[in-house]
């Protein structure tokens, strides 16, 4: 495929994709591990509501606004699902369902009271986003990576999911230790001093940053499967949290890569005249990712022993 | 307006769906009880999802076949086969991977509700035509329901009922004890299979009412409302099943009362509001009762404690202390105690040296582990075990102060 082509249509897309992938894989590997893999479930569900009170209240489609509303909207659905818990005594699964199913409502009914639907907003819009809409019309090949030109026109998702990634990169690099630990032996962690229930929050919010830019450029459906899938698939391959980790990416690269290129050609291939859903190809590519590790995986038994050994 | 639709005076589109509203809130606040119970809650949450694939593989087929897509069983049937396509991923994956069981439903929930999508964005290119309304699945339409639809949903309702009336003994055993139930010979994983079946029904008829993505709300949230009521599980099943029906009739009705109100998300919201309601007002467990506890507790430590200080001659700061010693007549105004608060305090000082004996004896073992500084030594001990302890630590001696 030649560079005129690729790199207006498919590169930014691709990249934004691959971003967004690693960007909620690395946080979800910790999730997993903590029991709290849902969470990432949770958080994309609550973010409509949030995006949504955001527009309303700056009336205007901008993205500070809407990444504050939708994080603040995580935020508040992790406070409420712990007072929920603790105040009536609840198991943490039936408070989850509590909450973001009810925030999600009342987001759904705020959007058709307030007929927003004229702009972008709508639920199938948060539910598949539009990776593929994210192109980068200035480029004409690859020359234009370097023309400042060119590059002042990039979609702004770009850069803003690359930051994100950065981010969350840094979090995990900076407490990867006590991470590490407290993951492992809650217990012990506490012993040695770390506030353990100050860096779940800092994870949780680590994590509802990656949800809320990635839900922004590529919807939901993405945000849900890339926290979980990957990491769940490295767990098959890897008895040490370094290895998962470095295998969760490896997969979330994978799955965006294959996705992508599956939603935008694969029905060509097949005869067909349009692409289909890259976010919902993306998560179907993890998906079939997770269900062979599932099978072969070295590491896929409880007992954590490597089969043949 | 609301009225009229409450007595469903709104006209026979209105009435049909707020009947089958209720209806399904019955049956799924009921089966969900017994998910809530096996602490399984969110299993619904992977199944809901799963339906969409489904969902439009059928509409694919009926329509390549030359029929209309959107017939109404033909979809719900494709639904029921990939939810429990669903399901049998979610189990695998628990039984025969490391993979914990809430990793195993946002697995399956994202890559079935992803392929739906992808699915989806099929349709929307084959160029039928017909598929309008096939998105009303991911949040239910219950606008264009017609009398066939109604009776779907009716007769799938009470079934499932029927079928929870059958085997409810056992699912209750299975929900909350499911190693005794196993050693009581139950099988508890057909048992499990069967609950699942049931819930997978509800989600499949609620599909068309309330959507795949808010179904879930109804078979979580009723039953966890109900649980503030009562610790008895049929009463739970029973509660749970009226505030699903009362929260589904009521967000039918005032959904069809004016404009732009959807109705599953507010079917949701009035369960949540139910919910709330329990959560604060329940007696026992609620936030209310709790608080309320908390200060009848605290008081009877400040009162305890105040008298104690009062039997050795202790002089009292602490404010609520003194307000509670004043307001029971125990102390005057200016401190010091008065007749009664002289009795009270000696008969208090005279219990802490029997407990004192009680904890330090063997054989009152029993007794003394039930000491907590507040407990009336009468209410564990007979008249002539405390007379006994008397005899040890002499009669009575007057408080001064």
């Amino acid at each position: 495929m030649s560079g005129e082509e690729f790199v207006p249509l498919s590169l930014t897309p691709l990249l934004i994709g691959i971003f967004a992938a690693v960007a909620c894989a690395l946080p979800g590997n910790f999730l997993l591990l903590r029991k709290q893999a849902l969470i990432g479930d949770a958080i994309s569900h609550v973010v409509l509501p949030g995006i949504v009170v955001a527009f309303l209240l700056t009336g205007a489609i901008s993205a500070a606004p809407m990444m504050l509303g939708a994080a603040g909207a995580a935020v508040v659905a992790v406070v409420l699902i712990e007072a929920i818990r603790r105040l009536g005594r609840i198991e943490p699964g039936a408070a989850m369902g509590v909450v973001f199913t009810t925030m999600f409502a009342g987001g759904v009914l705020l959007l058709e009271q307030t007929d927003t639907s004229s702009v972008h907003l709508d639920v199938e819009h948060a539910l598949y986003g539009n990776l593929e809409s994210l192109i980068w019309l200035d480029a004409t090949g690859w020359s234009s990576l370097l023309d400042p030109q060119a590059l002042a026109h990039l979609p702004v998702e770009l850069p803003r999911m690359a930051l994100t990634l950065l981010a969350v990169v840094l979090f995990i690099a900076v407490f990867w230790r006590v991470l590490k630990i407290s993951t492992f032996d809650e217990g012990f962690a506490r012993t040695l001093g770390i506030r353990t229930n100050l860096l779940g929050l800092a994870l949780v919010i680590t994590a509802a940053v990656a949800a809320v830019a990635a839900f922004d450029a590529v919807g939901s459906i993405i945000v849900i499967a890339m926290f979980i899938c990957p990491p769940a698939a490295a767990r098959m391959m890897s008895n040490h949290l370094e290895g998962q980790v470095a295998w969760s990416v490896g997969f979330a690269v994978l799955s965006a890569v294959f996705g992508y290129v599956l939603a935008g050609y694969g029905p060509l291939w097949l005869g067909a005249q349009d692409a289909v859903s890259a976010a919902g190809m993306i998560a179907t590519v993890s998906g079939l990712i997770l269900a062979v590790s599932a099978r072969f995986g070295p590491c896929r038994n409880r007992s954590g022993a490597p089969v043949g050994v | 307006m609301l009225i009229d639709a409450l007595l469903l005076q709104l006209g026979y589109n209105a009435t049909l769906v707020a009947i089958g509203a209720t209806l399904l809130g019955v049956s799924a606040g009921v089966t969900g009880t017994f998910l809530f119970l096996r602490k399984r809650a969110l299993v619904s949450d992977a199944i809901s999802h799963a339906t969409l694939p489904g969902v439009c593989l059928a509409f694919i087929l009926m329509a390549s076949f030359g029929g209309d897509g959107r017939n109404l069983v033909g979809l719900l049937l494709g639904s029921a086969v990939s939810a429990s396509a669903g399901l049998w991923c979610l189990n695998w994956l628990t039984r025969n991977t490391r993979l914990a069981e809430d990793a195993a439903i946002g697995s399956v929930l994202s890559v079935f509700f992803g392929f739906g999508i992808v699915l989806l964005t099929v349709i929307q290119t084959l160029g039928v035509g017909r598929q309008a309304g096939l998105e009303g699945f991911l949040l239910g339409s219950t606008a264009g329901m017609l009398w066939a639809d109604a009776m779907v949903i009716a007769v799938g309702g009470a079934v499932t009922l029927l079928l929870i009336l059958l085997i409810r003994r056992p699912m209750t055993l299975v929900a909350f004890d499911p190693e005794y139930a196993a050693a009581r010979g139950l099988p508890v994983s057909k048992i499990d299979m069967a609950m699942m079946g049931l819930v997978m029904a509800v989600t499949v008829v609620g599909l068309k009412i309330v959507g795949l993505i808010l179904i879930v709300a109804l078979l979580i949230i009723p039953a966890v409302t109900a649980r503030f009521w009562t610790e008895r599980s049929d009463y739970v099943v029973l509660l749970a099943g009226l505030a699903g029906g009362l929260s589904a009739y009521i967000g039918a009705a005032m959904s069809a009362s004016a404009p732009n109100l959807p109705t599953g998300p507010i079917i949701v919201l009035m369960s949540f509001a139910l919910f709330l309601f329990s959560l604060l007002f329940a007696p026992n467990r609620g936030v209310l009762a709790a608080v309320l506890r908390h200060f009848r507790f605290q008081r009877r430590v400040h009162l305890r404690q105040g008298l104690l200080a009062l039997a050795q001659g202790q002089p009292i700061y602490e404010k609520l202390t003194l307000r509670l010693l004043r307001n029971g007549g125990l102390v005057r105004a200016d401190g010091v105690a008065t007749d009664k608060g002289k009795a009270r305090a000696a008969k208090a000082l005279r219990d802490e040296r029997r407990w004192a004996v009680v904890r330090s004896d063997q054989a009152h073992e029993a007794a003394a582990a039930l000491y907590d500084g507040l407990r009336q030594i009468e209410s564990v001990l007979t008249q002539d075990q405390i007379t006994e302890i008397d005899r040890h630590i002499g009669g009575p001696k007057e408080v001064l102060a």
